[in-house]
C-alpha cells in the first residue's frame, strides 16, 4: 500500500486530491438532500454552482495553461446557450423523452461554441497579450449583439432568419418565432439537474487535468512559459493555441446549456453574456489562483454562493460582496498565507516521505 | 498595521457569514406565528432598481395600511422583498429565499424577464404569483400567474384604438427602441391592430440602447413621411431626446405615447413646454384628481422619495390590495399551506373586482390578464390632464 502512494506522481495525486474534494462535496449534497436539510435556496444554487465551475476550469485552461488573457468567454456560453436553448424549443415537441433531448442539446450546444471558439480563435491567436484580451472582449460583445437582434423562426416551409423584427420573418399562420430579439428565447424545457451538471463538471475536470498531464499539455504550457524556445524545438504554436481555445470554448458551451436549460427565460444582457461575465469568470479564476483547476471549483462555489448570503445587508451587499473580494485576495496573496500553506504541506510531505522509507528498509 | 487590517477584515467576513445564518434562523422559528407572509421580487440595486425600488415601496405601504386597520380576515400581514438585480438566475434564487422564509403569495416579478424564469417556479411549486408590472405575455402564462399592468400586447392594441377611435390622426409614424422588448411587444401589436382599423403606419423607424441619443434621421424620414402623429412606444428619456430633436427640426406633430412616457415631466434639464400637447395612455397619473389616487400619493410621499412615485409604484400598492381582496373572497386562513391558498387565490381572482390606483372595476380571467380601462391623459400647462 505505501509503495503504492510512493508510486503515484505528483501530478496524479494533485488531480486525485480535487476529485476526492468534489466527491465528498457530491457526498454531502446527497446527504442533505436525503435528510431534507437542504434549503430551497441551496437546492436552486447546485446548478449554477456547477456551472460557474465549469466555466471557470475552461477559462483557466484559456489564462492559466496557454497563459494568455481572454476576455470574451461569456460569448462562447451565450453561443452554447442560445444553440442548445433553440434546438431544445424545436423538438419539444418531437422528442419528449429528456434523457434523449438533453445530451443532444449538451452535444450541439458545446459542439456549436468550438467552432464559433476556432473560427475567433484563428484571427484571435496571431495577437498577444493585451491586445488578445481586448480582441476577445471585442468578440464576445458582438457575438451578445448578434444574438439580440436575431429572430429566427420556423414553419411549414421552413426555418425563417431576420435581423429587422418579427414580422419581417414573413412567418406563415402556424408558424412559430422562436428566437425573438431582444426578447430571447422562452419556453425552454427545465432538462438541466444537478446530477447531469455534477457530471459534466467531473468530465471537465478529468479533460483538463489529463490535457495538463500530457504531451499536448506540457507542450502548451511550454509556449506559455518561453514561446521562442517552444518554437525553435518545432512545438507548433498555432496548432496547440487553438485546441486549447477551441476546447475552452466547447466546455464555456456545455456550461452554456446547463445555464439556458435551468431558466425558462434567456436573453442576452450585459450580466449573463456581456462583459460582466466575462470578468466575473476571470474573478473566479484569479481568486482560484491562475493554473490551479482545483481552485477554481472552489472560488466557484464560493463566489457564487457569496452574493445569496450576503443578501441580509440589504443594499450594501455588492459593496460588502467587493470587500470581501478584495480581503480575499489580499489573504490569499499574502507572503504569510503562502508560507503558512507550504510549512503545512512540507511538514505533511516530509512526514509521508520519512514513514514510507521507513517501510522500505524493513 | 497589516496585521490589524487584515483582522478586522477576516473579522468582517466572519460577522458576515454569521448575520447571514443568523437571519435565516429568525425566518425559520417565525414559521409558527399565524401571519400570511407575502414576498416581494424585483430590482432594488443595478439599472433597472427604479421600477423595483418604487414597485416594493408602494407594497410595503400597502401592507403597512392593511396591518393598520386588522390585517387580511384578521390576520396580521407580513412583507419581505428580495432583490433580483433584474436578472433571471438571481430572481430564481430571491424566490427560493421566498420560499424557505415561507411565502404564501408572491408580489412579482417586477421586470418582465426574470418574471418568465420565476413563474415556473412558482408554477411547479404551486404558490400564488401577482406580478405588478411584468408585461410580457409569457410573464403569466401558467394557471397560477396573474398581473396587474396591462400586457405589451393590449397597449398596443388599446393604443391603436384609441386613436382611431377619437379620430386623432390617421397617418402615423413610429419610432421604437428594437433592443427593448417592451418597446417592440407594443409596436408589433400596434402594427397589426393599426391595420385591422384602417390607419396607415407612414414611418416605422427604430433606435437601440447603443444609438439613443440622436435621433436626427428618424425625425427627417418621418418629416418626410408627411405624419401627423408619431406614436413612442419607449421610456421618457428617449422621449425627452425626441421631443427636443423634433423641435429643433421643424417637426411640428402630434405625439402619443404609452406608460412609459409615465414621469416625462419629472426628467431633469428637460424643457417641459416641448411635451405640451403630448397624450399618453397610462393606468395611473400622479395628479389625478380622484380620492384613492391622492391618498395614495400623499401617504407615499410622507414615507419615501418622490422619484419612486410612478406607476411601478401604484402597481406594487394595487398588487397587494388585490392580493387581500381575493384572499377575503376565499376566505383565507392563517393555518393553510402556500399551496392550498394558491388553489384558493386562483378561484378567487376570477370573481373579484378591485377599485385601486391604476383603475377602477378591475377584473380578471383564469388566464390572468386584467380587464381595467386604460386613462387617456394629456400634458397641458405643464401638468397630466385627463382626456376624458
Amino acid at each position: 500500500m505505501k509503495k503504492n502512494i510512493k508510486a503515484v506522481k505528483p501530478a496524479t495525486k494533485t488531480s486525485l486530491i480535487t476529485y476526492a474534494i468534489v466527491a465528498v462535496l457530491f457526498l454531502i449534497v446527497i446527504i442533505m438532500d436525503a435528510t431534507g436539510a437542504m434549503s430551497s435556496l441551496f437546492r436552486g444554487l447546485l446548478v449554477p454552482i456547477c456551472t460557474y465551475a465549469i466555466l471557470a476550469v475552461s477559462l483557466n485552461l484559456v489564462v492559466g495553461i496557454l497563459g494568455e488573457l481572454s476576455l470574451g468567454h461569456a460569448g462562447f456560453m451565450c453561443v452554447g446557450a442560445y444553440a442548445s436553448a433553440f434546438f431544445s424549443v424545436l423538438t419539444e415537441d418531437t422528442i419528449t423523452n429528456a434523457w434523449i433531448r438533453f445530451p443532444l442539446a449538451l452535444i450541439i450546444g458545446g459542439i456549436s461554441a468550438a467552432i464559433f471558439g476556432i473560427i475567433i480563435g484563428i484571427p484571435v491567436l496571431r495577437l498577444k497579450g493585451d491586445y488578445l484580451a481586448i480582441v476577445t472582449l471585442a468578440f464576445g460583445e458582438i457575438i451578445k449583439n448578434i444574438v439580440t437582434v436575431l429572430y429566427v423562426g420556423i414553419d411549414s416551409k421552413g426555418l425563417h432568419f431576420s435581423a429587422e423584427s418579427s414580422m419581417a420573418l414573413g412567418l406563415e399562420p402556424d408558424g412559430k418565432n422562436i428566437i425573438k430579439g431582444a426578447l430571447g428565447i422562452t419556453g425552454m424545457p427545465k432538462d438541466s439537474n444537478f446530477y447531469i451538471a455534477f457530471a459534466i463538471l467531473l468530465v471537465t475536470l478529468i479533460v483538463a487535468y489529463n490535457l495538463v498531464n500530457s504531451r499536448s499539455g506540457r507542450a502548451i504550457m511550454s509556449i506559455r512559459d518561453n514561446r521562442i524556445a517552444a518554437e525553435s524545438i518545432g512545438i507548433n504554436v498555432t496548432k496547440y493555441k487553438l485546441i486549447v481555445f477551441a476546447l475552452s470554448a466547447f466546455f464555456a458551451g456545455l456550461a452554456g446549456v446547463l445555464y439556458s436549460h435551468n431558466l425558462s427565460s434567456l436573453t442576452a444582457n450585459t450580466n449573463n453574456f456581456g462583459y460582466n461575465m466575462s470578468i466575473l469568470i476571470l474573478v473566479i479564476v484569479v481568486l482560484g489562483g491562475i493554473g490551479s483547476i482545483r481552485g477554481s471549483v472552489i472560488s466557484a462555489i464560493i463566489l457564487t454562493a457569496l452574493p445569496e448570503l450576503l443578501r441580509s445587508v440589504k443594499e450594501y451587499r455588492m459593496l460588502v460582496y467587493a470587500i470581501v473580494l478584495i480581503a480575499m485576495m489580499i489573504f490569499n496573496n499574502s507572503e504569510k498565507t503562502k508560507n503558512l500553506r507550504s510549512s503545512i504541506s512540507l511538514k505533511k510531505f516530509a512526514e509521508a516521505k520519512l514513514k514510507t522509507r521507513k517501510g522500505g528498509t524493513k | 498595521m497589516k496585521k490589524i487590517i487584515a483582522l478586522l477584515l477576516s473579522a468582517i467576513l466572519v460577522l458576515v457569514c454569521f448575520a447571514s445564518c443568523g437571519s435565516t434562523e429568525e425566518a425559520g422559528n417565525a414559521n409558527d406565528e399565524a401571519v400570511i407572509r407575502i414576498g416581494g421580487i424585483g430590482p432594488l440595486t443595478g439599472d433597472a432598481s427604479v421600477y423595483g425600488t418604487a414597485a416594493m415601496n408602494g407594497a410595503q405601504l400597502a401592507v403597512n395600511e392593511i396591518n393598520a386597520a386588522g390585517g387580511i380576515n384578521g390576520i396580521k400581514v407580513e412583507f419581505r422583498a428580495e432583490d433580483d438585480v433584474h436578472d433571471a438566475e438571481k430572481s430564481v434564487n430571491a424566490y427560493n429565499i421566498l420560499k424557505d422564509w415561507g411565502m404564501d403569495a408572491l408580489v412579482g416579478t417586477v421586470t418582465s424577464n426574470p418574471c418568465i424564469a420565476v413563474k415556473d417556479e412558482a408554477a411547479n411549486d404551486n404558490i400564488f404569483l401577482l406580478t405588478p408590472s411584468g408585461t410580457a405575455v409569457e410573464c403569466i402564462d401558467v394557471p397560477n400567474a396573474f398581473r396587474v399592468c396591462f400586457s405589451d400586447p393590449n397597449q398596443g392594441v388599446a393604443s391603436a384604438d384609441y386613436i382611431a377611435d377619437n379620430a386623432i390622426a390617421t397617418k402615423i409614424a413610429v419610432i421604437y427602441n428594437s433592443s427593448d422588448a417592451y418597446s417592440t411587444g407594443i409596436y408589433e401589436k400596434f402594427n397589426a391592430q393599426a391595420g385591422v382599423k384602417g390607419l396607415e403606419i407612414v414611418a416605422a423607424e427604430s433606435f437601440t440602447a447603443d444609438t439613443k441619443t440622436d435621433f436626427s434621421a428618424q425625425i427627417q424620414n418621418i418629416k418626410n413621411s408627411g405624419a401627423e402623429l408619431v406614436f413612442l412606444p419607449i421610456y421618457c428619456q428617449e422621449a425627452s431626446l425626441i421631443l427636443n430633436q423634433a423641435k429643433q427640426a421643424g417637426l411640428s406633430v402630434k405625439f402619443f405615447g404609452c406608460d412609459g412616457l409615465d414621469g416625462i415631466l419629472s426628467i431633469e434639464n428637460f424643457d417641459t413646454s416641448l411635451a405640451e400637447g403630448v397624450m399618453l395612455l397610462t393606468p395611473f397619473s400622479k395628479d389625478a384628481q380622484d380620492e384613492a389616487t391622492q391618498n395614495f400619493v400623499k401617504a407615499y410621499r410622507e414615507n419615501y422619495d418622490e422619484e419612486t412615485l410612478n406607476q411601478f409604484a401604484a402597481d406594487g400598492y394595487d398588487a397587494v390590495y388585490i392580493i387581500k381582496a381575493a384572499a377575503e373572497k376565499a376566505g383565507i386562513t392563517a393555518d393553510m399551506s402556500a399551496s392550498e391558498i394558491c388553489d384558493a387565490l386562483k378561484v378567487a381572482m376570477t370573481e373579484i373586482s378591485v377599485d385601486g390606483v391604476t383603475g377602477e372595476g378591475i377584473t380578471w380571467t383564469a388566464d390572468g390578464e386584467p380587464s381595467k380601462a386604460p386613462k387617456a391623459v394629456i400634458i397641458k400647462d405643464g401638468v397630466y390632464t385627463s382626456m376624458d
